[in-house]
């Protein structure tokens, strides 16, 4: 078996035979899929599918028990801290700091992937700015709406210019609106190169990603565009193709 | 009532899946119950002796038999010098030193009068005023027996001489108690909280996915700690000598430098209580209870360890705060230099090191 996979810089992710077993248990199960530069990849999937656990390996955060993978063209095996550095992360938690300042915050990260002081002020600035937030810069965190926070979270976890961002689950318990201008950040990212591989459970916003993979009980079931896989499953909608393959499951949702 | 009794049952729920709290909250009045009862008794049994008798005469004799039958002492030493007294003392070879005056025997007979000198260490002023105290009842009911056997009136004058703490401050021995219980407050409760903190609002994870190396993580969690206690150490340092008037006798360096070795056991300490919980309230019960109380009770800051049943004597041996407490002690109270703490030096580095072995090993473990 040939053990090392091509570095091809136009896909920004490839997962060859990727497995995860926890004991007896497989949590992911021999999935390979490519992601191209630019896209923005829907990775769907019940709860206890396997998704969290495969987006933990592809960022460098569990070693895989099998098979390969390469993010920005470095092995998540063994090159764990290149990936680190390519790679920016938001989680469905809030990943911002209560108690700090917004401004303190956006410090704080620009620090942690090492950009220089004088290019966060410069980057700070100009972000406020889109975002509107320039009244908001001296507030804590934790006394902003949800909706602001969570676009700022994004905003954070782009900061550095990170060639692919992991989004787990960012738009839950905010409101459509909120969600809609939330996506406006996701596609100008990608208008800049970043490219978005993203976790959801609403299916409204799987319609929005370039391309949809759907995971059932570790294994990636379905993968294509969303026109693709709705005529494929013969659905008017994603949730409809969800719900027939979810159907499928025989592992119980933790 | 029947949104009551649900209510009341989803929060049984909540007790009986989170182990650790259940742990704790099962064991620790049970913990508590044995501590309380047996360290809060201030008898001192087996108490070391040496005896300095110069005429070693049959009265001297008896006295010695009777103090050594007692349960609360053992005479171990004799010596025959005065110039012996401190090196007893200083190689806590006996708590308290009996000296008895020359022609001790002869004195009682011909004058009826006679005087014992009993020499305490009194870097423990509790401990100290007990058993002086079993030692001067013994004397007086040998004097009882005098007088019972002749009808004679005899008088033995027991004289107690307070070494190291002449005016039994207690200040003597809360002062270095106070700084072992603070840092372990500061290092070990607030770094665990402030590191299981970052779990609970996920933002670990966000430090995890970062490029920042974890012994990074750990090393910013732990320094702002670090230098509270290094002020807190100064403080109490400030106080002790200006407020309280406790000096210290030994040196300064020294204490500085068994004072950070003991805030690196607790920082270590705190680590390890981190990766083994994930929500503060553990933290908080896990270094409250687990920690502050035995070193309230157990590290001889407040009871003297010397008392104690002898399973949690072995016990005792586990804490930090006893070993730095005890060098605390030698070095501020008694004004040793560090060479004659080497035993507490030498345990407290062997405990650091184990514990952030341990603790490093287990936070490489969660980034799986």
């Amino acid at each position: 078996m040939n053990n090392t996979i091509q570095h091809n810089p136009n896909k920004v992710i490839i997962a060859e035979n990727l497995t995860k077993r926890f004991g007896r248990f497989t949590a992911v199960d021999n999935i390979s899929f490519e992601v191209e530069k630019g896209e923005i990849f829907g990775f769907l999937g019940a709860n206890g599918a396997g998704k969290t656990t495969a987006m933990r390996m592809l960022c460098g955060l569990s070693i895989p028990t099998g098979g390969k993978g390469l993010v920005a063209g470095y092995d998540i095996g063994s090159q764990t801290e290149l990936v680190k550095k390519s790679i920016g992360y938001m989680s469905q938690k809030f990943s911002l700091y209560d108690d700090l300042k917004v401004w303190e915050n956006i410090e704080l990260f620009g620090g942690i992937y090492g950009l220089k002081d004088k290019e966060i002020k410069t980057k700070t600035d100009d972000l406020m700015k889109v975002l509107n937030f320039e009244e908001e810069r001296d507030k804590l965190v934790g006394s902003l709406p949800l909706g602001f926070k969570q676009k700022l979270a994004f905003s954070v976890s782009i900061f550095h210019n990170p060639k692919l961002v992991f989004l787990d689950e960012p738009t839950g318990g905010v409101d459509p609106i909120t969600r809609r201008q939330f996506w406006e950040l996701i596609y100008d990212a990608t208008s800049r190169g970043i490219t978005v591989f993203v976790t959801t459970h609403y299916m409204d916003e799987a319609e929005y990603c370039n391309r949809v993979s759907i995971m059932v009980d570790g294994k990636i079931e379905a993968l294509d565009s969303p026109k693709n896989l709705k005529s494929q499953f013969n659905a008017k909608s994603m949730d409809e193709v969800f719900q027939q393959l979810a159907r499928k499951s025989t592992r119980k949702a933790d | 009532m029947k949104q009551l009794l649900s209510f009341i049952r989803k929060e049984f729920y909540h007790i009986l899946r989170d182990r650790t709290t259940m742990m704790i909250l099962l064991l620790m009045p049970i913990i508590q119950i044995i501590l309380f009862g047996f360290a809060l008794s201030t008898e001192v049994k087996d108490t070391q002796v040496a005896v300095l008798a110069p005429a070693n005469d049959d009265a001297s004799q008896r006295i010695i038999d009777k103090i050594n039958a007692s349960e609360y002492f053992n005479v171990v030493a004799k010596i025959h010098k005065t110039d012996e007294i401190r090196t007893i003392f200083r190689d806590a070879k006996a708590k308290l030193v009996i000296v008895f005056e020359d022609n001790f025997a002869e004195k009682l007979r011909h004058n009826g009068k006679a005087h014992i000198l009993l020499i305490a260490d009194a870097t423990d002023p509790n401990a100290a005023t007990s058993f002086t105290f079993y030692a001067s009842n013994i004397i007086a009911s040998y004097q009882q027996e005098l007088m019972g056997e002749n009808k004679n009136p005899y008088q033995i004058t027991p004289e107690v001489k307070m070494l190291y703490n002449p005016q039994m401050l207690s200040a003597f021995s809360f002062v270095p108690g106070v700084l072992g219980m603070i840092m372990i407050l500061i290092c070990a409760m607030m770094t665990s909280i402030a590191i299981v903190r970052e779990k609970e609002m996920g933002t670990m994870e966000i430090l995890l996915v970062s490029p920042m190396k974890p012994i990074y993580t750990i090393l910013s969690k732990i320094t702002p700690y670090f230098v509270l206690s290094c002020v807190n150490f100064a403080t109490i340092m400030l106080l002790s000598v200006f407020v309280l008037k406790v000096p210290i006798a030994g040196s300064f360096l020294s204490l500085v430098v068994v004072s950070l070795l003991y805030i690196f056991v607790s920082l270590a300490l705190g680590l390890l209580v981190s990766t083994l919980t994930d929500s503060q309230q553990a933290a908080m019960l896990i270094s409250g209870m687990g920690l502050m109380i035995p070193v309230m009770l157990l590290s001889g800051m407040i009871f003297p360890t010397e008392n104690m049943p002898v399973a949690l004597q072995y016990l005792s041996n586990i804490i930090p705060a006893k070993w730095y407490i005890s060098a605390v002690r030698a070095i501020m109270i008694k004004g040793l230099g560090i060479t004659s703490v080497l035993k507490e030096v030498g345990v407290l580095s062997f405990m650091g090191l184990v514990l952030v072995t341990i603790s490093l090993k287990k936070f490489k473990v969660r980034l799986e």
